[in-house]
């Protein structure tokens, strides 16, 4: 694979972390000159699928999400990864307002604001082993210039 | 992520300042359930002015409010919503149950 740039981050599944995941992608996405419209997009899918990995994945057990990210033709493609207890059924688990966890009041749209913000999303689990997400963003200031 | 609040008869005016995710939520949702209990709260006004973060987490903190809100027959109104969490909450569809108003005054009158 091609790419232009190329960064990874590791850390606890602490909540702390979830803000400092966030900021880190949009710092590096920053070299792409997004808008700030594009930057909350990217902040706030960062956010949704690192939340999942901690509560979900790891179930505020503690473990290791990965955080990699390319810069591949004018794009970024961002993978948030963990080797926690995997989705059972992905289709359930992307639905709008489906959340295992409403005891804990999760509003259960996570993927949903995933699938919005970002222009692809990639989602492969394992029961057992683990999930990794795959978003890719297209930056429009880019995209007009080319 | 700061919380501020204040009261105008039975209703609640929360002013949320900062970042609201995950990590966060759970201190807001007990700190305001505190207040909406001890000071018999009926009505709930989020002002989001000064909010520069939100994701799904805060859809979470509001619905949970409004469920207990609700039963009790009170309102619960999003007002100063920046575009960005306008989004969000469109989205989820949080306006089905929630009012938005432009500002405290507007939805202090109209609630």
């Amino acid at each position: 694979m091609e790419y232009k740039n190329y960064m990874k981050l590791e850390f606890e599944s602490k909540s702390q972390n979830e803000a400092f995941a966030r900021v880190v992608v949009a710092s590096f996405a920053a070299q792409l000159d997004p808008t700030i419209e594009e930057i909350t997009d990217i902040k706030t899918a960062v956010s949704e699928a690192v939340t999942n990995a901690i509560i979900h994945g790891y179930e505020n057990t503690t473990g290791i999400v990965k955080v990699t990210c390319y810069i591949i033709n004018q794009e970024l493609e961002v993978i948030i990864e963990d080797e926690g207890r995997g989705i059972e059924d992905i289709e359930k688990a992307k639905e709008p307002l489906y959340t295992s966890k409403p005891e804990l009041e999760r509003s259960g749209m996570g993927f949903t604001v995933m699938e919005t913000f970002m222009d692809e999303v990639d989602v492969y689990s394992e029961a057992g082993l683990g999930t990794k997400i795959r978003m890719v963003k297209k930056f429009k200031s880019l995209i007009a210039d080319e | 992520m700061q919380l501020k609040y204040e009261t105008n008869n039975n209703t609640l005016i929360v002013e949320l300042e900062g970042e609201l995710d995950h990590h966060v939520a759970e201190d807001i949702r007990i700190e305001l359930d505190d207040i909406i209990e001890r000071k018999r709260i009926r009505n709930l006004i989020f002002d989001m002015g000064l909010l520069h973060f939100m994701d799904s987490s805060g859809i979470g903190v509001i619905m949970g409010r409004y469920k207990n809100i609700s039963k009790l027959g009170g309102k619960v109104a999003v007002v100063e919503v920046p575009d960005k969490i306008d989004k969000i909450f469109t989205l989820a569809g949080l306006y089905r149950i929630v009012e938005k108003y432009q500002n405290k005054r507007e939805a202090i009158n109209r609630m």
